[in-house]
């Protein structure tokens, strides 16, 4: 069965804008290979922290949105470890009220972007 | 002393009576999903130390209240919100 997921991950600040883009890549790919339905992602760009991590007190964070079976967890989770580069990561399962506010938030962003296109 | 004044004003039977009940406003506004990447809207459910407030403070109905404890806690993990601090807010 088909899931709805969400995955957030955090990186070090050290990394340079094509590194980032190679990470980010890195893990599309996994979900690619997993059979994974990549739905939406968002990049918040480089963050404060509200509490340092392996004293770190700034990173980048990378939202993803996907469809997929729920082994490919394990692999995706797995692979965050090895990398040393991701400092935290959340993974999170949308019922269906995720999923529709998620929808929703969505729609309403692209409405944004194109009001500010017009103005 | 000002202390004393403002506690004889409590204690006056208006003030007692016209407190408002307190509302749920998940289910008044028919909220379904709390986000846990909202830290700005999660503040409203913590004090100035990042603890959790109490259903009996705030009125939410324990339904969402335990939504709003796992949102909290998902975004102190991805580091949205502090565990500990001091004069949040």
């Amino acid at each position: 069965m088909l899931n709805h997921y969400e995955t957030v991950f955090i990186t070090t600040p050290v990394l340079s804008e094509s590194q980032m883009k190679e990470a980010v890549d890195k893990f599309k790919k996994i979900l690619a290979d997993g059979g994974a339905k990549i739905v939406h992602e968002e990049n918040w760009g480089l963050r404060k922290l509200a509490y340092p991590i392996q004293k770190k007190s700034t990173g980048f964070y990378y939202l993803m949105e996907f469809e997929s079976e729920g082994n490919l967890l394990d692999k995706l989770e797995t692979e965050y470890r090895r990398d040393e580069r991701i400092i935290r990561f959340l993974t999170v399962k949308l019922d269906k009220y995720g999923t529709e506010y998620a929808i929703k938030k969505r729609s309403k962003k692209v409405e944004k972007t194109e009001k500010e296109k017009e103005e | 002393m000002a202390e004393n004044h403002s506690e004889i004003r409590y204690l006056t039977p208006p003030s007692v009576e016209i407190r408002k009940k307190k509302y749920c406003r998940f289910r008044k506004n028919r909220i379904k999903y709390i986000d846990y990447k909202d830290p700005e809207f999660l503040k409203r459910f913590v004090n100035e130390q990042g603890k959790i407030l109490p259903r009996r403070v705030t009125g939410t109905s324990l339904k969402f209240q335990r939504k709003i404890a796992r949102a909290i806690k998902r975004a102190r993990h991805l580091a949205l919100l502090p565990y500990v601090t001091d004069l949040l807010k």
